[in-house]
């Protein structure tokens, strides 16, 4: 039979393409069938959220920081509970990185502030002695890209039914609405509206007064977006 | 006229041939700074405070990865392709006018692409996903790409003379049909423009796919983007250039049966072992982990075979620095797959996962058995596409002792480095509090990053010894006949 096969490259090619597609089917086929299913307290982002996520991606932070804490007791003790595949269905594309060359970010919202981050970004070596993170400077000049975050909302919304605008459970019982302008003009409202309340958090003047002016740094969307990992 | 031998048409393989040598240097001095600013931080800013948002780590690390993977590894594949592929299938590109259209354009669209590529990147523009994150115009650039290099192998089968399809082949259309597969599943992404037109950037686009799903398919690429772009196609090189050089027949035509058809069922499934103990279902977890161990059985399959071809000739590693480049690459394949099944078992995965070992595995691979296939492809077809020796012989002697210890300092110093962190990420005090803070495990590090940076560094070296071998070959180097180009490559001093 191979003898023959490999006489017919039509049939070659055709076994080839069986053989390294089963097991695709096989893997990969079944969770599609159940859908990533949100957990109960997990929240869409919101327009300033997903620009500061936008930011992160830009700047590769996933390159060595993680998004996924594994069921180890060294992990939980060091940085929370343990992640849920539920906790990610928000999440496109998926964050958790593959090299842990700083600290795992998951859950970073619940043990870092603002005003941590910020000088955290501004020099790192500062803040923890004998990091070796790059400061991140430019985020403080560089003004983000709210548009790009909303088009990514009303996409989501659209074509995969993310609940915004809707009652969501939490996991104390209350309910939380994730709010998405109808208009451009009101998600930059929105999301300044949000920077405001960061940047009251921060000392850097140009920030504040960029804010002030109706601009949003990336840094301070980033922090927003850091804020929320819980 | 009759009796003839075929006038082979190189242009297009010295096309890729000149751009592997370009982008290797390119790819690995950035993997160089990487390195160096890992060990020592301040080179994050070696162009200044202003420009440091495009010289910084993460801005550089993707540049890094995709510019050595799909600039130097698959420059280096398609000119062997347009060098093997003529000779096995005993047809030359110069008899149709459409391939040779076809495989020009192939070139240059690529190098389009990769202009373009470097550039978004340096802008941060980026999907996030690992050796994948070329935006949405980028991918359906890739599949242009990708499908005039189908053209190319088909069509050349399409007019051959040799009827039965040798082993490199094989290889080659499967490298062909599982990047293609792999690429179209993975890049399922809608453009934001057609939702929401004329808001943000035009090149912005959303995964079809979220969280666990989205890293069940991305992992599930790439794991076998390395299977298909830096194994199979270097294993089709290997099975041509080893037999060519040595003048030994390959061992055995049944192990090279079972190698093959073992490594396109087995190699599927293991990309699972990128995602232990994460959210994904456990039982593909274990999928992954199981068949990564299988996965040793195919891979040695081709690494003994090849060894094997070798048999009663060993005299010849000795005597030819190319034959030591191809022979230490099988060898870096045998070891690199017994390391990563090793790393797939879940406790000890438990352990290097997150970690350097990780990167140190990545690059014994990368460097020991790519690279030097790579680099050996290089030096066996230059003087018969130049029809020139080889400039020095010494020369590709010093390279390949310089840059075999380059690979030994990096993975060496990797496995320690990772090892050592895994383990005091996991230490507890007496009372069960953890040991180390996390900057205790990066402080640790140092002089491992530094070795790292060491080896890296001398690897490079010997890419610019390379690149002068090959420039000196093809422009000064002694004039040879075909009668020289029958097996071992000539070589001057």
């Amino acid at each position: 039979m191979f003898h023959w096969l490999e006489k017919n490259p039509f049939f070659f090619a055709v076994a080839v393409f069986v053989v390294i597609a089963f097991a695709g089917l096989v893997e990969i086929l079944p969770n599609f069938a159940q859908a990533s299913r949100p957990i109960v307290g997990a929240k869409p982002y919101s327009t300033l959220e997903l620009t500061g996520r936008l930011v992160y991606i830009k700047n590769s932070c996933n390159a060595c920081h993680s998004q996924l804490i594994r069921p180890f007791k060294s992990e939980t003790d060091r940085y929370g509970h343990y992640s849920t595949s539920g906790e990610y269905a928000y999440d496109r594309p998926f964050l958790w990185g593959s090299k842990r060359t700083g600290p795992d970010l998951m859950r970073v919202g619940n043990y870092r502030t603002t005003d941590w981050h910020e000088n955290h970004m501004r020099n790192p070596a500062e803040v923890v002695p004998g990091s070796i993170m790059p400061a991140y400077t430019w985020m403080f000049t560089n003004v983000a890209d709210v548009d790009t975050a909303y088009a990514e909302q009303l996409t989501i919304q659209k074509l995969f039914g993310v609940p915004y605008n809707a009652e969501l459970p939490m996991a104390d019982g209350s309910k939380a609405t994730v709010a998405l302008a109808d208009t451009l003009d009101g998600a930059r409202a929105s999301a300044l509206e949000e920077a405001k309340l960061i940047a009251a958090d921060m000392k850097d003047q140009g920030v504040k007064d960029a804010v002030a002016a109706g601009q949003v740094p990336e840094i301070v969307a980033l922090i927003a977006y850091l804020n929320r990992l819980k | 006229m009759e009796n003839r031998p075929l006038e082979y048409d190189y242009t297009v393989a010295k096309l890729f041939m000149y751009n592997t040598i370009f982008v290797g240097i390119v790819g690995m001095l950035v993997g160089v700074i990487l390195a160096w600013q890992m060990a020592f931080p301040g080179v994050n800013t070696f162009l200044g405070v202003n420009l440091a948002e495009y010289t910084n780590f993460g801005r550089l690390r993707p540049l890094h990865t995709d510019s050595v993977i799909y600039g130097f590894v698959l420059s280096g594949v398609w000119s062997s392709w347009y060098y093997i592929g003529q000779r096995v299938l005993k047809v030359s590109m110069a008899e149709s006018k459409f391939l040779m259209f076809v495989g020009k354009a192939h070139f240059w669209i690529y190098m389009a692409a990769s202009i373009v590529i470097v550039i978004s990147l340096l802008f941060g523009i980026t999907s996030s996903k690992e050796y994948s994150e070329f935006e949405w115009p980028l991918d359906a650039g890739i599949v242009i790409i990708w499908v005039l290099w189908g053209i190319s192998i088909f069509g050349l089968i399409g007019i051959r003379r040799e009827k039965s399809l040798y082993i490199s082949i094989w290889y080659f259309i499967a490298t062909f049909l599982a990047v293609a597969m792999l690429h179209i599943f993975n890049n399922a992404e809608v453009p934001t423009w057609l939702i929401a037109p004329g808001v943000g950037s035009w090149y912005h686009s959303v995964s079809m796919y979220a969280g666990t799903n989205d890293a069940l398919v991305q992992w599930w690429f790439g794991h076998n983007a390395v299977a298909f772009v830096l194994t199979t196609p270097i294993i089709a090189m290997i099975y041509y250039f080893l037999p060519k050089e040595s003048g030994q027949a390959v061992y055995s035509y049944k192990l090279s049966l079972l190698a093959f058809w073992g490594l396109m069922f087995v190699y599927l499934w293991a990309g699972g072992h990128h995602l232990l103990f994460s959210t994904v279902p456990d039982w593909m977890q274990t999928m992954g982990s199981v068949f990564s161990v299988v996965l040793i059985l195919p891979s040695w399959g081709s690494a003994i075979n090849m060894l094997l071809t070798m048999k009663g000739e060993w005299q010849q590693v000795a005597a030819s620095p190319l034959i030591k480049f191809m022979i230490m690459a099988s060898t870096f394949y045998m070891f690199s797959t017994l390391e990563g099944p090793i790393q797939a078992i879940k406790s000890v995965n438990a352990l290097a996962h997150f970690t350097d070992w990780i990167v140190g595995h990545v690059h014994d691979g990368a460097l020991g058995w790519v690279g030097f296939m790579v680099i050996a492809a290089m030096f066996h077809m230059a003087p018969r596409i130049f029809k020139r020796e080889i400039y020095s012989k010494s020369l590709m002697g010093t390279q390949f002792w310089i840059q075999t210890l380059g690979v030994i300092l990096y993975f060496t110093s990797m496995w320690i480095a990772g090892i050592t962190q895994g383990m005091m990420w996991r230490a507890h005090d007496e009372f069960g509090n953890l040991a180390y803070s996390f900057i205790d495990t990066v402080a640790v590090l140092h002089p491992y990053f530094t070795i790292r940076a060491v080896g890296g560094t001398l690897y490079l070296v010997g890419m610019f010894m390379f690149a002068y071998n090959m420039y000196k070959t093809m422009t000064s180097s002694r004039v040879v006949e075909e009668s020289e180009l029958q097996n071992a490559t000539p070589m001057g001093a």
